[in-house]
């Protein structure tokens, strides 16, 4: 069921989008928050399990100090402020993916709060103040099992995978995002891939989002121009790629302002987003009235990092990301229209592991604001989801500077990476894209060319070596382009005298 | 041989050492006697005879081949069946937990493993810990070998019982508010609660986590130490285990010496509810501890008044989180799982049919303490009152070294007599909460029987968190002391009980 939409622009010209985002972020600690379980993604269901994280009678949950170490790294990396004691709570609530029917999370005692940071977005710095960031555990995993939608309505029963029940898990809360309302899609975009990049350069997750380790939910919300009253919002879940983040949080603008400008009312739920249709469909109706009974842990004794453990950790963290992008573009050389550039187009952390695989800054932002921006655009895929890194990428600008390729030739090359048709060598092998370094063909191609254009031959003759650019284009025309325009030049100008 | 089951552990542990008795023939003793007389008791849910007899012959074979073996080696104990053992039946007194075979060891259940002592089956108790009679076990009350007519305490009737039938000569037990040492006066046996983390609750099924203590029961301090220094210590796997040594409790319970120990008699801990021999028999021990050299002060405790409300919000509080996990998903009974319900609907039907009247009565009482509108003024004020009393403890203990009192206002009532009213269930505990609120450690000792009914009388002893060695030391001085009087312990006095096999 497709709900009425207004076009953005509309929306945008009486309402103003209020965001809040929530991003899930699994740690990739070796075992599991409150047990030694094993946290490897991918194994047979229910084989990385014990007492604990199956919640039978009597076991009880110890904390993970790896756990509570890479907390406070994220929160150091967010700006915030570090808990000298906080504790754990029980979040009561009956669902059979939780085996305790509680949820041991954080609550009113976050382990990391009142932050900060900063995303870029056409050029412009939108600060984006964090909440909190609390350590909790992760449910199991339902599957419904006999529906056509594959949620639990309609199903004949459902199976529960607990391997992922008590995986340790960050929830990041920003405080209201304010920003100008065109932005505000793309702002929430930029910040989830703001935390990925961090995320992944303190170590401290997998950060892959289509195997669910960063979740993002977006709470959207509008209020009328120069109202100060908020909105009803809500919570849209199962957001899945930073594309999906803009184009959800825009979908959930287009549709309340629907909602809102006929009239009606915006219901307080949580919604799912839809990868394949691009809209957001009703979940479950919550009301601020949803009481999970919270109350400290008993089984847990309060988590209290002394100054030196946290100063420690502190000296630890890499770069600030402003500090780093400011740093980058002055070892690149890049413009700072370049740089814009490179950020927007979420190149910056492929070009950065192709300089580091030997490639110059140029020709890595070369292919990957351009060939391999185009696609992901016209695929609507994020730039790491296309199946080609920095390594294809450093490989076929090895053999362009080897004189195998030419840029043009290469783009084939790409052209064949992402249809998925193998290695470079084998889609050179295949598509037959080498050079020609073959002279004696050269040369015959030389000699067509010159009896095929005896006017610009003439030309050369009579004092006007420039209209030998000509015959260039007809060599390179002849061998279909397979051949490198420079050796082309020197033989020919052998062959004319010049 | 004279009978087996009349020894103490620690003469046990001796006849083995010196050869005259195998664990086999002492486990198998007890098992006989388990036979004779549990069927009017009812203190076992579950014997494990062939388990049993193949841990005590393990034990046989070590010593045979000169294996160094702990002091408690080849004892037989009988379990609270709150405590999980890998593979036996556990269903802490709940039909909820029928046929659970847990598929691990708790750490209680893991050392006295570790230690060679012999587990010979799970005994009764209120359905969850829940009760003060084991009339809330969903398999049936057992009987105070005393009077038969009588209820033996709860939660832990089942092990006081066992002890007291000369089923067991050690018994493990839990304790929330009470369940040790109420059971442990009521038939007339030693029952202590060890500071809070001084033993480890993993493998405890959970009623109230930051009031549950695993400890020992016992027919005479000196075992009841030795069973307490075989359990307790540091458990990674519990984190309000406290990392610090055992107190030297089997030291205290040899070395009975009180000369110059100040005790404290809490004010607020007797008067108006307390029955006459109750009292009359507490403050001649208290006389008696005077003689042998110790200084008696009266000491106020202010807010102890206080302490059985609080107790009443936070448990039902912590408990109705705790119960929440008996969903029928995982483990445990099953009902309406018939294909058209949902899994809603037989988690629903399941605790509807799976939990008894005193459970469902609590966890109603701790959702609404934990809902929110309602926290601050339940959960939040009864946690308060818990900090007024632990400061009230610890004002007393500038004064003196332990605090005493009666262990319970009665001794034991009958069968039926109390069930339909909870309030006065919950007054039995008026003595012993308030160290489970505080943490503290505390001990009931037997100090004589009560003129008006000749039951056994608990006297009280609290102490200092990992001070337990002192209720060790009081409790032997006084032990001995009364033996004088008695010819033994007080249990020689209980009546003999009718062999019906």
């Amino acid at each position: 069921m497709t709900a009425a939409v207004l076009e953005l622009d509309d929306a945008l010209a009486t309402y103003d989008p209020v965001l809040g985002l929530e991003v899930h972020v699994e740690l990739n600690t070796k075992s599991k928050m409150f047990c030694g379980c094993p946290t490897e993604f991918g194994a047979p269901p229910n084989t990385q399990t014990c007492p604990v994280c199956l919640g039978l009678p009597g076991a009880l949950p110890v904390v993970n100090a790896k756990a509570v170490e890479s907390a406070i790294k994220i929160g150091l990396a967010l700006n915030c402020e570090i808990a000298e004691w906080c504790r754990f709570a029980r979040k009561n609530y009956f669902y059979p993916d939780m085996p305790k029917n509680f949820q041991t999370s954080q609550y009113d005692e976050p382990i990391a709060f009142n932050g900060w940071t900063e995303v870029v977005v056409d050029g412009e710095t939108y600060r984006i103040e964090i909440e909190r960031a609390h350590m909790e555990e992760d449910t199991g995993k339902s599957t419904h099992v006999g529906g056509a939608t594959g949620r639990i309505h309609g199903a004949s029963h459902s199976l529960v995978d607990y391997n992922r029940a008590g995986i340790p898990l960050i929830e990041i809360v920003t405080k209201t995002i304010e920003v100008p309302p065109a932005k505000a899609a793309a702002v929430a975009r930029a910040y989830v891939s703001m935390l990925r990049d961090l995320l992944f350069a303190l170590g401290v997750s997998d950060v892959r989002m289509d195997q669910g380790s960063l979740r993002c939910d977006a709470n959207v919300s509008l209020k009328p121009h120069g109202s100060t009253v908020l909105g009803t919002r809500t919570e849209t879940k199962n957001v899945n790629s930073f594309r999906s983040v803009e184009r959800a949080v825009t979908y959930e603008i287009t549709r309340q302002a629907a909602v809102l400008s006929s009239g009606g009312k915006v219901l307080q739920e949580t919604r799912h987003w839809h990868e394949d249709t691009g809209i957001t469909t009703s979940g479950r109706e919550k009301s601020d009235a949803d009481d999970y009974r919270y109350f400290p842990e008993p089984d847990l004794v309060p988590v209290a990092p002394s100054r030196e453990w946290v100063e420690e950790l502190r000296a630890t963290l890499p770069e600030a990301p402003s500090v780093r992008r400011a740093r980058l573009q002055e070892d690149w050389g890049f413009t700072d229209l370049e740089m814009r550039d490179v950020i927007n187009g979420n190149a910056l952390e492929p070009i950065v592991a192709t300089i580091e695989l030997g490639v110059t800054p140029a020709a890595a932002k070369k292919w990957w604001l351009g060939e391999l921006a185009r696609s992901a655009n016209e695929s609507g895929q994020d730039l790491d989801a296309l199946g080609v890194g920095p390594a294809e990428v450093a490989e076929v600008q090895k053999l362009v500077d080897d004189g195998t390729l030419n840029d043009k030739l290469a783009r084939q090359v790409f052209e064949g990476l992402l249809a998925g048709e193998g290695t470079p060598a084998e889609i050179i092998e295949k598509r037959g894209l080498a050079l020609v370094s073959d002279d004696s063909a050269l040369l015959e191609a030389i000699d067509r060319a010159i009896a095929a254009n005896p006017d610009v031959v003439e030309k050369v003759n009579s004092g006007k070596p420039a209209a030998a650019g000509a015959l260039i284009g007809a060599v390179m025309k002849d061998m279909r382009g397979q051949a490198d325009a420079a050796k082309v030049r020197q033989l020919l100008n052998e062959k004319l005298g010049i | 041989m004279s009978d087996l089951t009349r020894k103490t552990a620690a003469e046990l542990a001796e006849l083995m050492t010196s050869g005259q008795a195998s664990s086999v023939e002492i486990t198998q003793a007890h098992l006989d006697r388990i036979g004779a007389v549990d069927g009017d008791v009812h203190a076992f849910l579950h014997v494990d005879t062939e388990g049993a007899l193949a841990q005590a012959k393990a034990v046989d074979g070590k010593r045979a081949a000169g294996e160094q073996l702990s002091p408690l080696a080849g004892v037989p104990l009988a379990l609270k069946d709150v405590l999980t053992q890998e593979g036996v039946p556990t269903t802490a007194g709940s039909k909820i937990l029928e046929g659970w075979k847990p598929p691990y060891d708790s750490t209680v259940v893991k050392r006295l493993k570790a230690a060679g002592i012999v587990i010979l089956g799970k005994t009764n108790m209120d359905e969850f810990a829940m009760g003060s009679s084991t009339e809330n076990s969903a398999y049936g009350t057992t009987h105070n070998p005393w009077d038969l007519g009588r209820i033996p305490g709860g939660s832990g009737g089942g092990s006081s019982a066992a002890i007291s039938a000369y089923e067991a000569p050690l018994a493990i037990g839990t304790d929330t508010g009470g369940s040790i040492r109420q059971p442990g006066a009521f038939t007339g046996t030693v029952g202590v609660k060890p500071t809070y983390g001084g033993t480890s609750r993993y493998g405890l099924i959970a009623l109230a986590s930051s009031l549950d203590t695993p400890g020992p029961c016992a027919r005479t301090t000196l075992d009841a130490a030795l069973l307490h220094e075989a359990i307790a210590g540091y458990d990674p796997m519990d984190s309000t285990s406290i990392n610090q040594p055992v107190p030297a409790v089997v030291e205290a319970a040899r070395n009975g010496d009180v000369s110059g120990l100040r005790i404290g008699v809490v004010k607020e801990l007797g008067g108006e509810g307390y029955q006459p021999g109750v009292e009359a028999r507490f403050h001649e021990a208290v006389e008696l501890l005077t003689k042998l050299g110790a200084e008696v002060v009266e000491v106020s405790c202010p807010h102890f008044e206080y302490a059985l409300p609080a107790y009443y919000l936070i448990l039902p509080s912590e408990a109705s989180s705790n119960l929440a996990k008996f969903d029928a998903m995982r483990y445990g009974l099953r009902v309406g799982d018939d294909g058209t319900n949902s899994a809603e609907t037989v988690t629903s039907l399941t605790r509807e049919a799976g939990f008894g009247a005193e459970v469902k009565r609590r966890i109603i009482l701790g959702t609404h303490a934990l809902s929110s509108g309602y926290y601050d003024a339940y959960y939040g004020q009864a946690q308060k009152v818990r900090t007024l009393i632990a400061r009230d403890f610890a004002k007393a203990y500038e004064q003196v070294d332990v605090l005493v009192s009666p262990a319970t206002p009665t001794t034991a009532f009958a069968i039926g007599d109390r069930i339909d009213d909870p309030i006065a269930m919950y007054k039995n505990d008026l003595c012993t909460i308030p160290s489970n609120l505080a943490g503290n450690a505390a001990a009931s000792f037997p100090c004589g029987l009560a003129d008006e009914d000749g039951l056994p009388v608990g006297f009280h002893v609290m102490a200092p968190v990992m001070r337990d060695d002192l209720l060790y030391k009081v409790g032997a001085a006084l032990e001995s002391a009364l033996a004088e009087q008695w010819g033994g312990v007080l249990m020689t006095k209980a009546p003999e009980l009718e062999v019906t096999r």
